[in-house]
């Protein structure tokens, strides 16, 4: 992406980077300025969560949100939004949970999500957030990305709702 | 066309097309090849080619004998602008998560400072 990258790519300060490394994986990495031990806290705390999963510039409220972290534990979040009449619900469950290390999870509200792998990395004080997105094939991956074969309530009708809304936040991502 | 032919080729069309679409997303193929992939004849295949180069998602281009098909700029931009899109969203909430984690920073400091003093 860019020229100018530290010996650590990744551990630049404040960038969100996006790379489909596979046909069917999405990896996106950010680092913050802060012990692995508080950005792992941050995800898996829901009343931490709620701070910044439903960032306001898009217009979104989380309505709900539970996240019981432990292996086999479920999460659910549902989402609101002025735009749309039904509520967005994602929901689904925790394959791995290793504090402060390492969090995976699957994505049930579509036949097809993801497993989300989350990797917190601690190098001089810094944390790297690495999230792994592994569909079950590239058709997945395509379809949640076209927003295509939309279900009720399901990721690719909830990506497609996100489509009229994600330019508002524009003039927010530099 | 025969009748029997047009009525197979309609029932197939989408799952077949969606195929295409992910085979040529692996990498670029001739109309023989992706022919042989679905065990489908070129003529066929031909037909699937040239319905998904009328919406834009493949092209292709004849180079001797072999027509080489590969993903069109319509399915690229699409999804170019999606990932733009995932980004910005990602990029949206990390900007949260970088603030509330440095307000947890100074939360367990001023912790500290209570316990320390």
């Amino acid at each position: 992406m860019d020229a100018k990258r530290g010996d650590e790519p990744g551990f630049q300060e404040g960038r969100t980077t996006v790379e489909r490394t596979t046909d069917r994986e999405l990896v996106t990495t950010r680092s913050f300025n802060g012990p692995a031990r508080l950005v792992y806290e941050a995800w898996t705390r829901p009343e931490l969560l709620k701070r910044w999963w439903a960032p306001k510039s898009t217009g979104l409220v989380l309505r709900a949100c539970d996240a019981d972290v432990r292996v086999g534990g479920g999460y659910r979040f549902e989402f609101s939004h002025p735009a749309s009449p039904q509520p967005m619900v994602f929901f689904g469950r925790y394959l791995e949970v290793v504090p402060h290390a390492r969090l995976v999870w699957t994505n049930d509200e579509s036949g097809d999500g993801p497993v989300t792998t989350v990797s917190f990395e601690e190098k001089g004080g810094r944390t790297l957030v690495v999230m792994r997105e592994v569909f079950p094939s590239a058709e997945a991956l395509v379809r949640a990305a076209a927003g295509m074969e939309g279900t009720e309530g399901g990721m690719p009708e909830s990506f497609s709702q996100l489509d009229g809304l994600l330019p508002s936040l524009r003039g927010n991502a530099g | 066309m025969p009748a029997r032919f047009d009525a197979s080729f309609s029932a197939l069309s989408v799952a077949t097309r969606r195929g295409i679409l992910e085979q040529l997303g692996r990498a670029d193929a001739s109309i023989s090849e992706l022919a042989g992939r679905f065990r489908m004849s070129l003529t066929g295949m031909k037909k699937h080619v040239s319905v998904l180069e009328h919406a834009g998602l493949v092209t292709s281009e004849k180079v001797g004998r072999v027509r080489t098909c590969r993903l069109g700029l319509g399915r690229m931009e699409e999804e170019a602008a999606w990932m733009a899109e995932y980004r910005r969203l990602w990029d949206a909430r990390f900007q949260g998560l970088d603030r509330l984690v440095e307000e947890l920073k100074l939360k367990e400091k001023g912790h500290g400072r209570k316990k320390g003093g």
